[in-house]
């Protein structure tokens, strides 16, 4: 037998005994394509930034024909469920106890001033507690009035000059729909997961049990091991990675722009990214709780919050912006949107490939040396 | 007592392992402290001027000048806007028509044309509320000016809790929550599971011990570390990131009490299904993502669907954010959070007792 031959046979037997140790542990076909339904279902579903139902007092001090053109603006939008109330203390009461979000307040004075042009006051109190939804109240509150101001002024017979009006086009995602792009991003995260968390624990429970080195003292060379090992891992995540895709499509309704060869080489190369991540942490912490939490800390953490996958990453401060330039979902995240929502723009897709692959280089290669150091 | 010990002594004895009992939570609270929040800071701008006029250079100036934006480029043809959004160097570009201070000054009224990258729908939204507000009173002001009357009716707007809206006031007391229930169900997911794997737990069942005294030392460690780290945090979160303190320490302890008797007992339970300790630590997985998504911790409850609002009910950790925030910004005592405090102890009650219980009836 020629020794080519017997490499390949060495590491068809290591891939198939990988592969069926899989196939035997049933939390790792768990993580790979339960965790990605659970996410999935998890986030398109439950997590939503689009307020709706905000719950809201309106505190009329005085009804007549002005106050209730007002009201019924409110009653009207589909983003409020309101409570009347004709006083200011029960409201505040039921903002205090969390029973609205906001209170809208029309003084007893309001038609008076209305009807003199006198610029009459109207008094807007949100919860502030959670900041972000307050600023979406706030504008969702201050679109009924403008909408309002303008019907009220037709309705008297004059065209209300309004100096500039903006016109806003959102480009991508006309609907303003989170889950749009809520969903490309939890790929990038539920890959972190299969690739970086699963990858090192496992590896690291073959150091904890011997096993690994056990492997060494065999004729495999080292490279033969990681890629014995990392094959079958590779498929279970590119598995993962399909059915998310294909979630996305059809049950969450997410459009793809870009074309999906695109998409699969991407998500390939940051797969590929995310078990270098794995086998590094699992040479590195040779247990598999301190793996566990390695890869924890080290790689979903920041695939959820420095990637961009949520919070924006411009208006992060610079120290912590220099840092995410470290962090492999960043670029994925990036392609991952864009490819979604955009479609395939190369200026985009290409400079955080070309940063993926780096990365990829970067990881493989430590995980090899170090797992060679150790032998000697 | 001697079992309690024990119990704290195999967490603590590998140093890797107390590493990361510490690390973490550390780095975890700088890294959500400083880079969790919805606040846009020098969102990039590019303009698209074709008027001349004053009023137009004005508009420009207000939204180059407020914190939230800073200018990319100027540009001067219509198709730059496509490729500088499209590569995402801009976030918006603001389009002034070439008309634009002769029609403000014609009347009735003129357009500024704003496009936004929609590919993160959240940031979009907040940057088409900036930019309306710098209009409005870019309106109001000119108005006043020219000699125009003001609109019939204005908005007043204010914040109760929290005046500026600073999402850091509402992301860090959640960082509380998150961390100590992470540590928690860490520290005890496992515990069950390692004597499992090792074969010493089945000895321990045969000593003379009863279950809940095997339940107390197992929880101990939990209920110790989750406490130290808990209030390392609270600490922290007071005098780095001053975050106002404004009800009862003592209301938010009761909270924190509760709540980490509420983590252990889950903690306990997925370890006492569990066979391995890879089981242990993905079982613990498994509970804690969705356990911190459906919490509200970053995304509203009342934003879900029905259905997923029932479930939230049965998530410790929604509770206890809620007592985190009130006792926080809103000033609250032991009096108003009572009705977060019972759940968390009918939840604790619950697994604690699910734990014991399966001590024995699981064997393989």
């Amino acid at each position: 037998m020629s020794p080519f031959a017997k490499r390949f046979m060495r590491l068809r037997g290591l891939i198939r005994k990988e592969s069926l140790q899989i196939l035997r542990d049933p939390s790792s076909i768990a993580i790979a394509f339960v965790m990605p339904v659970v996410l999935l279902l998890l986030f398109g579903y439950g997590v939503s930034l689009d307020a709706k139902d905000i719950r809201l007092a309106l505190v009329v001090e005085q009804p007549d024909a002005q106050t209730s053109s007002l009201t019924s603006a409110f009653h009207h939008s589909t983003y409020f469920k309101s409570i009347t109330f004709h006083t200011i203390q029960p409201a505040e009461r039921a903002l205090v106890t969390h029973v609205v979000d906001g209170i809208v307040w029309l003084r007893s004075d309001f038609s008076a001033r209305l009807l003199n042009h006198g610029d009459a006051p109207i008094g807007v109190f949100v919860n502030g507690v959670d900041a972000n939804q307050a600023r979406i109240t706030q504008g969702y509150i201050q679109g009924v009035w403008q909408t309002w101001l303008q019907a009220y002024a037709r309705q008297q017979g004059h065209d209300l000059a309004i100096p500039v009006r903006l016109e806003p086009r959102i480009w991508f995602n006309a609907a303003v729909r989170s889950t749009d792009f809520l969903v490309p991003g939890l790929i990038a995260l539920i890959m972190t997961l299969t690739g970086a968390m699963l990858t090192s624990m496992v590896v690291a429970r073959e150091w904890e049990r011997g096993t690994m080195e056990a492997l060494m003292v065999t004729p495999i060379r080292i490279w033969e091991i990681t890629v014995g090992k990392l094959l079958p891992y590779f498929i279970l995540g590119m598995g993962g990675m399909l059915l998310s895709v294909a979630m996305a499509l059809w049950l969450f309704n997410v459009p793809l722009r870009g074309s999906f060869l695109v998409l699969s080489l991407a998500s390939a190369l940051y797969m590929m990214v995310a078990l270098g991540m794995g086998l590094l942490i699992s040479t590195v912490a040779r247990s598999q709780f301190v793996a566990g939490q390695i890869a924890l800390v080290a790689t979903f953490l920041p695939a959820f919050i420095l990637s961009g996958f949520i919070f924006e990453i411009s208006s992060m401060p610079a120290p912590v912006q220099v840092m995410t330039h470290l962090i492999p979902a960043r670029y994925f995240v990036a392609i991952l949107q864009t490819v979604f929502m955009a479609g395939d723009i190369w200026p985009v897709l290409l400079t955080n490939a070309a940063a993926l692959l780096v990365m990829m280089v970067i990881f493989l290669g430590l995980a090899r040396h170090k797992t060679r150091k150790r032998l000697d | 007592m001697a079992l309690a010990i024990k119990e704290l002594l195999a967490v603590l004895k590998d140093k890797k392992g107390r590493i990361v009992l510490i690390m973490p939570p550390i780095l975890q609270l700088f890294l959500f402290g400083y880079a969790a929040s919805f606040d846009l800071n020098d969102i990039p701008v590019a303009v698209y001027n074709q008027d001349q006029g004053a009023d137009s250079r004005e508009l420009v100036a207000r939204v180059i000048g407020s914190p939230h934006f800073h200018l990319y480029a100027d540009i001067d043809h219509e198709q730059q806007i496509s490729s500088l959004i499209n590569n995402k160097n801009v976030l918006i570009v603001l389009h002034l028509g070439p008309n634009f201070s002769a029609n403000l000054a014609k009347g009735p009224g003129t357009s500024a044309q704003v496009i936004i990258d929609g590919r993160n729908s959240n940031t979009a939204l907040l940057v088409q509320g900036y930019l309306s507000t710098i209009v409005s009173d870019f309106n109001v002001d000119w108005a006043k000016r020219n000699g125009k009357p003001p609109p019939l009716a204005s908005l007043k707007l204010r914040a109760w809790f929290n005046s500026n809206m600073v999402s850091r006031w509402f992301i860090v007391p959640g960082i509380v929550g998150l961390l100590t229930f992470i540590i928690t169900t860490i520290v005890t997911s496992l515990s069950v599971a390692r004597e499992r794997e090792a074969g010493t737990f089945d000895q321990l069942l045969v000593t003379p011990m009863r279950p809940v005294e095997i339940l107390i030392g197992k929880s101990f460690p939990g209920v110790l570390i989750g406490s130290l780290e808990g209030s390392f945090i609270l600490l922290m979160a007071i005098y780095w990131f001053d975050i106002p303190l404004r009800g009862s320490l003592g209301a938010l302890y009761i909270g924190m009490f509760l709540f980490i008797l509420s983590a252990v007992g889950i903690g306990l339970m997925i370890s006492s299904l569990a066979v391995t300790q890879q089981q242990g630590m993905l079982g613990a997985f498994l509970f804690m993502v969705p356990a911190v998504i459906l919490s509200g911790f970053a995304t509203p409850i009342a934003n879900m669907p029905q259905v997923v609002q029932w479930l939230t009910y049965a998530d410790p950790l929604r509770y206890f954010l809620i007592i985190l925030r009130g006792v926080f910004l809103e000033g609250d005592n032991s009096s108003i959070l009572m009705h977060y405090y019972w759940p968390m102890a009918v939840i604790a009650i619950v697994t604690l007792s699910l734990a014991a219980w399966l001590f024995r009836h699981r064997m393989n």
